[in-house]
């Protein structure tokens, strides 16, 4: 117990009491990788899952059910575009490989360049919603005035909970034609 | 550690003459007047922008200020209260404080100390400039949430740089205090013989070391996503806002304790004092001072129960904050053990300790109600949760700091204050302070939000009360201004032990204190 130590045998050097608010710097920063492998693993947040189509190809396809997915598309302020889903929703079956498009129009007289970001809904169903191929998955580059139909394949893994019949994918469109992150 | 002890024979001569004593001065006394100076100063101009937002509120409609100003007062009257008031006065209390009561001769680092205080003004300088620059001052609200804090004008910037100096020089006042703790106590004075306010004061600073480097990371981060092309919070970018949300509020809680514990340990030192008994259960009061300071650390998603997590989350962040109750409560129940059957007197420093652990209590329940996940989802964001914190920040740490000051002005500046103003404070103060922040309750329950300039006709009566409150408050304050000038001026000398039942090494000395003070240490048996 602290109670019975000495004052003189508890020093404390000050490198070590510089050090502690550098790490903790750090770690203000490690927080970031933390905070992306926890939504990847447990799907919070509404992050979707990409699978491999071999992989997707080993899903046994659930004839019995049928679940809504509904599609939306937004923009982000500012963004420039005409942007929405081909079709509003459809009934899959889990297990199922389907195959949709969002279509975007560049509204303006130069090339830009956008990204898509996912969210899934509600959140808990966000983990069987796996994409095998999505125009999210890179950025997009358009001419000026360009129309673009871009595709999306889909699967929605039979392990879905039972209680969830309609999942809803929203994208928000955004400009990063200033700001080119990979 | 030595040389801080070598330097102070070669010029124990007292202060040095003039105005740049206050600029160079390394003496702990200097620095916590100009600490506790600079918290007056800055609790005023606060309360200015406070009297502004509640002048707006006085009536539905926007009648005095635009809706971006007002935005910008609710901001600027967070981080000036928090950062330049609560903080600072606390900072000062423990320069002042600690080494007399763990017989050190100064504060372990006294050069840094003279630099922690000092860039301070700078800091604040910067922040205040912001309201006079174009697009005004930042309006996001002090906690900065992205992408709305990355939308203000020119003072974003400005803003940032100012909370990097911030906290550049609480983290250096913390390691100044925990060096001094740890290696500066009089020999005999073990961990378990240390006065509560320096053992309050020991567990802050870990905090403050712990969490402010969290928050200069994450306001850097802002900074390079609004300017360099990161996008930690841009979604566009594949960044997340509502990660900044997480990063802020694990600062954020144990900040909302570092704001509070220094109040225990000056409550747990006055009331003794008056109730002229021990301490009771000293050794719980440490333990639960450590147990709240750990808890601090899980519990920061407790502010963001409406922003979506899972069930499993939202019960494990429920029950962890509900948890930090019971050592709460174990603290109320040993100050109000210690006045039981106590001897009591009521002078100015125990009515604000006594105010202090009543009003202190109906914050900490109306947290517990917050805590709970289902009904937060009523609160959040209503008035209901101002008047929790303002119940726990204003009677809680305002109080404190008050009652420390009126307990130990005497030692400072030998001469007693005087009694009868000092009462008409606290009396003044703690029945406005009730009429302003009160009527919140009900108001927020009702559903009114808060950081907006208008609201619904309905809650009109109550917020018209609250302004009447917070005019009374703010104007209530300079009766303590008063009565500081007054002491400072003269008075009735005060005596060494200054209250009949004051125990501790700082009573030991004279009222006031010499320059330099334990240049030998005593020894304590």
């Amino acid at each position: 117990m602290i109670g019975g130590m000495n004052l003189q045998s508890g020093k404390i050097t000050l490198p070590v009491l510089f050090l502690v608010p550098l790490l903790m710097f750090g770690f203000g920063y490690l927080m970031v990788p933390i905070y992306n492998v926890l939504c990847d693993i447990t799907g919070l947040n509404g992050k979707t899952g990409a699978i491999s189509i071999s992989e997707a190809s080993q899903l046994t396809m659930d004839e019995e059910r049928l679940v809504k997915v509904e599609f939306t598309g937004s923009l982000n302020m500012y963004a420039p575009w005409q942007f929405r889903p081909e079709v509003t929703s459809m009934m899959v079956h889990p297990g199922k490989q389907y195959s949709t498009s969002y279509v975007a129009t560049n509204k303006l007289e130069k090339p830009l360049i956008g990204q898509a970001v996912p969210s899934v809904s509600p959140g808990r169903a966000a983990r069987y919603f796996n994409k095998t191929e999505c125009f999210c998955f890179v950025q997009q580059s358009f001419e000026a005035k360009e129309t673009l139909d871009m595709p999306l394949v889909f699967i929605v893994d039979p392990e879905l909970p039972k209680d969830v019949d309609t999942i809803t994918l929203s994208y928000t469109f955004f400009d990063v034609t200033d700001k080119q992150i990979n | 550690m030595n040389a801080a002890v070598a330097e102070t024979d070669h010029h124990d001569h007292g202060p040095a003459p003039g105005l740049m004593r206050w600029v160079t001065t390394t003496n702990h006394k200097d620095i916590g007047t100009l600490y506790l100076w600079f918290a007056l100063i800055m609790f005023f101009i606060g309360g200015a922008m406070a009297l502004v937002i509640r002048s707006e509120l006085f009536q539905p409609g926007l009648q005095i200020v635009d809706p971006q100003f007002f935005n910008s007062m609710t901001t600027m009257h967070a981080l000036v209260m928090i950062f330049g008031v609560v903080m600072p006065a606390f900072v000062g209390l423990a320069n002042w404080m600690l080494p007399m009561m763990v017989g050190a001769p100064d504060m372990a680092l006294p050069r840094m100390n003279n630099w922690s205080f000092w860039i301070l003004p700078f800091g604040f300088g910067m922040m205040l400039a912001t309201l006079f620059m174009p697009g005004g001052a930042p309006a996001s609200g002090w906690t900065l949430y992205p992408p709305l804090s990355l939308q203000g004008g020119m003072a974003f910037p400005f803003l940032i740089f100012s909370i990097h100096l911030l906290g550049i020089s609480s983290i250096m006042g913390a390691i100044n205090i925990v060096a001094t703790i740890q290696n500066l106590r009089a020999p005999g004075m073990t961990f378990m013989k240390m006065p509560l306010f320096v053992w309050t004061w020991f567990i802050t600073a870990y905090l403050l070391v712990a969490v402010m480097p969290v928050l200069a990371g994450a306001v850097t981060m802002l900074l390079t996503d609004k300017f360099f092309g990161t996008a930690f919070f841009t979604a566009g970018g594949g960044g997340d806002p509502v990660m900044y949300q997480h990063i802020f509020w694990f600062f954020g809680h144990p900040e909302v304790y570092i704001l509070i514990l220094p109040s225990f340990g000056v409550v747990s030192e006055i009331i003794p004092t008056f109730a002229r008994k021990r301490l009771f259960g000293y050794s719980s009061m440490v333990y639960a001072t450590a147990s709240i300071a750990f808890l601090s650390f899980i519990v920061w998603a407790h502010h963001m129960f409406t922003v979506g997590m899972p069930l499993s989350g939202a019960l494990f962040f429920m029950f962890a904050t509900m948890l930090i109750a019971i050592p709460t409560g174990v603290k109320v129940f040993n100050w109000v053990a210690t006045m039981w059957r106590g001897a009591m007197t009521f002078e100015t420093p125990m009515l604000f300790a006594i105010g202090f652990v009543v009003m202190f209590s109906i914050g900490g329940f109306s947290g517990v109600m917050l805590a709970l996940a289902p009904v937060d989802f009523q609160y959040h964001d209503t008035y209901f949760v101002v008047a929790h914190f303002h119940y726990v920040l204003v009677p809680g740490s305002i109080f404190a700091i008050m009652a420390a000051v009126y307990y130990w002005l005497p030692k400072w500046t030998g001469n007693m204050y005087d009694e009868k103003w000092g009462k008409i404070h606290f009396w003044v103060s703690t029945i406005f302070v009730n009429l302003l922040f009160f009527p919140m309750h009900f108001v927020g329950l009702a559903g009114m939000p808060r950081r907006i300039p208008d609201y619904a006709v309905q809650f009109a009566d109550f917020n018209a009360i609250a302004t009447i409150g917070a005019f009374g408050f703010g104007f209530a304050q300079l009766i303590f201004v008063y009565v500081v000038f007054k002491c400072l001026r003269g008075g009735e000398k005060a005596t060494d032990q200054v209250w009949e039942g004051a125990h501790g090494l700082e009573w030991t000395l004279s009222s006031p204190p010499p320059y330099h003070t334990f240049t030998d240490q005593p020894i304590i048996k």
